[in-house]
């Protein structure tokens, strides 16, 4: 055997031997995944009934229902959506596209954006409780929730969105801009439909992501146990993880079952949103290549 | 003989690093103009100058002058917007819009919103068929541009410049990404394009420059060595670094 047998024959060894050992390391974690969500559903599916889906929660589990915290979650999330996209892409646009990107201001703006998408979203509670919920005195409210979590998933949008707009060949750019079409003209023709895509994904897994937030929401006062739905901006509110976490926090086992039942509503409703943001992506793709 | 454009002492910077260094030149209307020279003399960074497409990149200064219709167009004053309606420019890769063809042709004149709607769709024919583009995409022009061959991309591109109206056509290499079938339908294309409009174009093929253009600017480490009629400068070159050039002497 040559020597150059030899060395392909260890680079062979080392190859399959850490293939085996990637896969290993996948199989460890989908199998805790796995054994999660079976031991969720083996709980919870029993319990996951029309009759839960709209009724008012109540001290007695087997009475108990999960609409205020579906309908919170829900339009939390719709009006989260609202502030933070156009908040985020905005700032995307002018971070690529107008700021100078020499200037030290532009290097400190993009550091803290990124510093920022790594704080922990219970100091995102923190700041909404004591600016706009006792500063501007709009109390525990539905608008409050939904601001504070459009600050939390506001790095994300931005960072998304930016990549996104990079992500549009400056030769495309130049052909407009060679056009005599102006730079706003350039943006709204172009460069978004292009980066639109990726400005969606970013954002709809940003919402998921605040859709599963309990913590700032705790802070801002939302509870978990609410029996009335959420009718202006300044409602009181529930949220999906805030009555789970309720009905985790009771010894009773019938409690344990429907927060199970809560739990996959959760999960289904992420599931959803994540597909929509795949099929989005797929569809302005195809339509683009 | 018109001229179109009046270059003179030119010099461009980019950064510390001078690109072009005192040209003068005079483009004649209704003429194609050929640039030619070794890769990285400057024969891009020139035409840049003349529709300011220079603006875009950081860092980059020009002075000199380059009279158009009795502007200069390197002045900080001059509307850059509407001076790139009047001179239009293709680009060494066909880059079409991730539109349909029909909204590629339209794209700037929407946007400009200076022509009528009603006229949209004879300002569609005309364009393409001016591109000679019109008989083989007149029954899909709904498709994405993307679906169209490269050398058809790249008369997309020409047709989409032309809807725009403008007065020069500036082409930064259009065929090299081509093949030859390709490149003999610009080629004839060009022909035509003349008798409307002023041609500005960057070759890297001796033979296309005599073929098609009638004066030639030769281009050395960001000096423009040589400027004459194109018979003159293929048959009897008055520099000797212009004769190595041309008859392949040089790299
Ligand atoms: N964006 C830029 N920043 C800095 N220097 C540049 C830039 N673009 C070009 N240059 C430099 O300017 C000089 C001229 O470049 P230019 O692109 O005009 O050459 P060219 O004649 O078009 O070459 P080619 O035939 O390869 O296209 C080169 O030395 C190049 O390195
Ligand atoms: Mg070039």
């Amino acid at each position: 055997m040559t020597r150059y047998q030899k060395k392909l024959r260890m680079r062979h060894f080392y190859n399959q031997a850490f293939k085996v050992l990637l896969f290993l390391v996948i199989v460890v974690s989908l199998l805790v995944l796995v054994t999660l969500l079976f031991d969720i559903f083996r709980k919870g599916y029993q319990t996951l009934t029309w009759n839960f889906l709209t009724s008012m929660p109540s001290g007695r589990a087997a009475r108990a229902g999960i609409l205020p915290s579906l309908v919170g979650s829900l339009v939390l999330i719709a009006l989260t959506a609202l502030i933070s996209i156009p908040l985020g892409v905005g700032t995307a646009i002018y971070l690529e596209l107008y700021a100078n990107r020499r200037s030290r201001f532009f290097k400190l703006l993009q550091l803290n954006i990124a510093n920022l998408a790594g704080v922990p979203s219970i100091v995102y509670g923190i700041l909404g409780l004591a600016i706009f919920s006792q500063m501007l005195k709009l109390g525990p409210s539905l608008i409050v929730g939904s601001i504070t979590l459009s600050l939390l998933i506001l790095p994300v949008i931005i960072v998304s969105s930016s990549e996104a707009i990079k992500a549009v060949p400056s030769s495309i750019i130049d052909g407009s801009y060679a056009l005599g079409v102006t730079r706003w003209k350039t943006i709204t023709g172009v460069i978004l439909p292009m980066a639109l895509p990726g400005i969606l994904t970013g954002s709809i897994l940003a919402l998921s992501r605040a859709m599963g937030e309990a913590a700032p929401l705790i802070m801002v006062g939302a509870v978990g146990f609410v029996t009335f739905l959420p009718d202006n901006l300044l409602s009181r509110y529930s949220a999906l993880p805030l009555i789970v976490f309720n009905w985790t926090s009771r010894p009773q086992e019938a409690f344990a079952q429907i927060a199970a039942s809560g739990i996959m509503v959760m999960m289904i409703i992420l599931l959803i949103t994540n597909l929509t943001a795949i099929i989005i992506r797929n569809k302005t793709q195809s339509r683009i290549d | 003989m018109t001229i179109k454009i009046k270059v003179e002492n030119l010099n461009f910077y980019y950064g510390s690093f001078q690109a072009l260094q005192n040209i003068n030149i005079d483009i004649h209307e209704n003429r194609i103009t050929a640039l030619i020279g070794p890769s990285g003399c400057g024969k891009s960074t020139f035409i840049k100058t003349i529709d300011r497409m220079y603006d875009l990149i950081e860092d980059t200064k020009a002075d000199g002058t380059i009279a158009f219709e009795g502007i200069n167009i390197l002045d900080e004053s001059t509307d850059v917007v509407e001076l790139r309606k009047r001179i239009g420019m293709v680009f060494q890769k066909p880059n079409p819009f991730p539109k349909s063809i029909s909204e590629n042709v339209l794209y700037a004149v929407k946007r400009h919103g200076d022509q009528d709607k009603k006229d949209f769709p004879s300002i569609i024919e005309n364009s393409l068929r001016k591109a000679s583009l019109w008989d083989e995409v007149k029954h899909k022009l709904n498709q994405s541009a993307f679906s169209l061959s490269g050398g058809q991309q790249q008369r997309l591109c020409i047709a989409r410049t032309l809807a725009t109206k403008p007065d020069i056509i500036l082409m930064d290499e259009p065929t090299s990404a081509l093949d030859p079938i390709a490149t003999s339908k610009i080629e004839e294309l060009l022909q035509e394009l003349k008798k409307e409009y002023t041609v500005i174009i960057v070759t890297h093929s001796m033979q296309q420059a005599a073929r098609i253009s009638d004066y030639t600017a030769f281009f050395l480490n960001g000096e423009l060595i040589e400027f004459g009629e194109t018979k003159e400068m293929f048959t009897a070159p008055r520099d000797k670094r212009t004769e190595d050039y041309i008859t392949g002497r040089y790299g």
